[in-house]
């Protein structure tokens, strides 16, 4: 059941103010996972204030290096959402998305990125609560890992 | 220089509660490039709008940032502002500080630097924005209805009307689809067959609309107003040309005992059939599984009465390709199985039958001659026991959803079960009676007081054999306690669900489905019978459950769409596109074989500079459809998206990271 928000979810955010914040950013394909964020927002469901988000036409749209660059210029996380495999609005545009996301993956992992600090998801325009959910696990996944640092692997 | 505006919105408590706009305002006007910013209680009021165009104006901006909703909301109410002002129009960008920061962030302090961060990546980006031009294609005025029930008959009719072409593709061998199996409708009493099939004939004389009945879509692809469509039409074994519909062949099938489709395998059929016999057209097909001339290669009794020569068993299956402007999709509903439900007998008790089993059974032209009789023994029904929410408000065994109709159709029952036998009882039991159309709480207590209907708040808990009744245990809320019936007939208000075959077609479309698989509309509320892909439309119970009054009314909302998007000239294409910088292509193909749409060519460059020629990237811009996919793939850097360009996203980064504290 997804979280409502309430006067204690406000005080827990501001106890979190003080602390160090992580930049989480998520490239979110317009039709499906941007959709879902709105329904996520529009449902009032709270989240992790530690994400932004920057709308792209299709997963597909997402090159490597747009991932690369911006942890080498300091985000902490970076999430790429989709369209279900078998939904996109261009038909094939998230099944290239997860090809090049595999060779993110072994990036990023030769540049000393946690796992945990890139995830790949399918989020459809009606999983607000999805969203909210993964939003969530990677915000805490990146407060537990703290700043994240390229080149130490 | 770039000089860029930005506007942030209040709307009028929801954003302005949690984000300190002013202040937001205030650091945006510092950010670089931005060469105003101010703040107003709602940007996209007449008045609001107007505050853009007037700064615009004064402060000779080149590109705006509005900080308000999501774009899917209002980025082209914001374009407009732009255009008004003599700027091209695609200068205009949103931050989307309401669905994706006031709506879920509470801290004011959190949410007004995360506001900001947002403005910022906007600005970043608009200070990059570069003049984006549409081209303009053609549009192929003709309309594809998948689909030929009440809501596809009633899409082509009007589409026909207004005087454009309309195929309609039917997977059964006739048009007409569940309304055709009703007996009666809610909550008039209108006989079904009798206000469908004048409809389902007009539909056939109609010079403006053909028919293909046992045919189904295989291949879409194209785009709005020139879709490519691959319809397979399944080899009928009989020449519609020459069929005159006598009907001498079915009366001949020796095959007589098939379990008939269309009466819910209550009644038989022969191989060669027609399923019903108002059915349009009245060309019967050989169903190849159960034909004897198929299976053994023997009979061919259908072939030699035919006076018309009609019968053709080398017939083979068609396929027609065309190209339509728009596509109305009004695929229906299947009724859920029960077979699942091990409380009502898991589907192994013949008396415990489903609705729409039940509505064939009171048809007259129906298995059972419109007498109400057990399947078990085919003695008279007297007592039944009506269950309403079988599988649906039931995230255990079926659905979450409210499947609509299904207390009207049981009050429907009953009455008729009264009619038709006045010494017969009903017992109906219900979670809440939801009657909300026009005249239907009437209808309700009508089956309440003048047919005697006994409606028993609870459900039902489980039901078995005894001797030869259905002995039902359910629970009575209301009056308290437990309820046992011996009943001589079960009719379970089976939900509603989506068509079997729905995802598949929705993958075919590119339309997506919802959680429990119906199709899904643009907007829940403003944009209803649109789909995300622009030209495709939905109708009818394809979307959700529904009755026949809104089924109607949707699908001639389609029609109102459609016959909008054909009564233009030509049409826009998506302004952002991908571009190839040649200079940089090093004519890899890596786009070439990533684009789902054709629309990159290997073309000759002529490279003065390395004094040869050489193959480079080029994007047809009809064919783009700006998804990016392209520039995703690019290893040098050459093909870019407009409005979206590596530019320009790592220029969001860049601004985003500067902001935040170390």
């Amino acid at each position: 059941m997804a979280q409502q928000l309430t006067a204690e979810t406000a005080t827990e955010e501001r106890a979190e103010v003080a602390e160090w914040r992580p930049t989480l950013l998520a490239y979110l394909c317009n039709w499906c996972s941007y959709a879902g964020a709105n329904l996520a927002g529009a449902s009032r469901m709270p989240y992790d204030a530690a994400i932004r988000v920057i709308r792209v036409p299709c997963s597909g749209r997402v090159d490597p290096l747009m991932i690369y660059k911006a942890f080498e210029r300091g985000v902490d996380g970076v999430l790429v959402g989709g369209c279900h495999l078998g939904d996109c609005h261009y038909s094939e545009g998230n099944y290239a998305c997860q090809g090049r996301m595999t060779l993110v993956k072994a990036l990023l992992k030769a540049a000393g990125i946690e796992e945990g600090r890139f995830r790949l998801e399918w989020i459809s325009a009606s999983e607000g609560s999805i969203f909210q959910a993964v939003v969530n696990e990677m915000a805490a996944k990146l407060r537990e890992l703290g700043p994240a640092r390229m080149g130490d692997g | 220089m770039p000089r860029v505006g930005v506007f942030v919105c209040q709307c009028g408590t929801n954003i302005a509660k949690s984000v300190d706009c002013a202040k937001v305002a205030e650091e945006a006007a510092k950010l670089p490039y931005v060469a105003h910013a101010a703040t107003y209680v709602y940007m996209c009021s007449s008045a609001g709008q107007q505050m853009i165009e007037d700064a615009i104006r004064e402060h000779n901006l080149s590109a705006i940032v509005v900080s308000a909703c999501t774009p899917q909301m209002h980025q082209k109410t914001f374009e407009g502002c732009t255009e008004r002002s003599g700027l091209n129009r695609y200068m205009s960008t949103m931050a989307n500080i309401r669905e994706q920061c006031s709506y879920v962030h509470k801290d004011p302090e959190l949410a007004t630097q995360k506001a900001l961060e947002l403005t910022a990546m906007a600005a970043a980006k608009a200070a990059r924005d570069e003049p984006l031009f549409q081209s303009e294609a053609p549009i192929n005025r003709k309309a594809l209805i998948v689909g030929g029930g009440v809501a596809g008959i009633q899409a082509a009719l009007d589409i026909a009307e207004a005087g454009y072409e309309v195929t309609v593709v039917e997977k059964t061998p006739s048009i007409g689809g569940r309304m055709s199996q009703f007996d009666k409708t809610f909550p008039t009493l209108d006989c079904s067959a009798c206000i469908l099939t004048p409809k389902m004939v007009e539909a056939y004389q109609n010079p403006n609309i053909r028919l293909l009945t046992y045919a189904e879509v295989e291949q879409v692809g194209g785009f709005v107003g020139n879709f490519e469509v691959k319809i397979r039409k399944h080899a009928r074994s009989v020449d519609e040309e020459k069929c005159t519909g006598c009907g001498s062949c079915w009366e001949k099938c020796p095959q007589k005992k098939i379990p008939s489709e269309y009466d819910e395998q209550l009644g038989p059929r022969t191989a060669i059939y027609v399923p019903f016999p108002q059915a349009v057209p009245l060309v019967p097909v050989i169903d190849r599984e159960n034909c004897l001339k198929f299976l053994k290669d023997r009979c061919g009794v259908c072939q030699k009465v035919c006076p018309a020569n009609a019968v053709d068993y080398t017939q083979e299956d068609e396929i027609i390709e065309d190209t339509f402007g728009a596509i109305v999709v009004a695929t229906g509903f299947d009724v859920w199985d029960h077979s699942d439900y091990g409380e009502y007998g898991a589907g192994q008790i013949p008396d415990v039958i489903s609705g729409i089993q039940f509505e064939r059974m009171l048809n007259l032209s129906g298995p059972t001659h419109g007498k109400v009789l057990r399947p078990s023994d085919g003695k008279e029904a007297k007592t039944v026991v009506f269950v309403q929410c079988a599988g649906s408000r039931d995230d255990q065994h079926g659905y979450p959803y409210c499947s609509k109709v299904c207390c009207m159709y049981t009050a429907k029952h009953a009455i008729l079960l009264r009619e038709k036998a006045p010494d017969a009882q009903a017992y109906i039991f219900y979670i809440d009676i939801r009657a909300t159309g026009k005249g239907y709480e009437e209808f309700i207590r009508d089956a309440q007081r003048k047919y005697g209907a006994q409606y028993i708040r609870g459900r039902v808990s489980r039901m078995f054999r005894q001797g030869d009744k259905v002995r039902v245990f359910g629970v009575d809320t209301l009056g308290g306690g437990q309820v046992k019936i011996d009943a001589d007939l079960v009719v379970l208000a089976t939900a509603i669900e989506p068509r079997h075959d729905a995802k598949a077609l929705s993958q075919l479309l590119g339309i997506g489905c919802d959680n429990n698989g119906f199709f899904n509309e643009a907007h829940p509320k403003l944009a209803p019978v649109d789909t995300m892909s622009a030209g495709i439309y939905i109708a009818g119970a394809a979307q959700f459950a529904r009755d026949i009054p809104d089924t109607v009314a949707m699908a001639s909302a389609t029609a109102a769409k459609v016959v909008g998007l054909f009564s233009k000239e030509k049409l826009l294409s998506e302004p952002s596109v991908a571009n190839c910088d040649v200079n940089l292509c090093s004519g890899c193909r890596a786009c070439y074989v990533t684009c789902p749409y054709d629309a990159i060519e290997m073309t000759e460059h002529d490279d003065r500079a390395a004094r040869m020629t050489r193959m480079v990237a080029c994007v047809n811009e009809n064919l783009c459809h700006g998804c990016g996919a392209c520039s995703g793939a690019c290893r040098s850097g050459a093909m870019t998206l407009r409005a979206f360009t590596d530019n320009q996203i790592e220029a969001q980064v860049e601004a985003l990271c500067e902001l935040v504290p170390a």
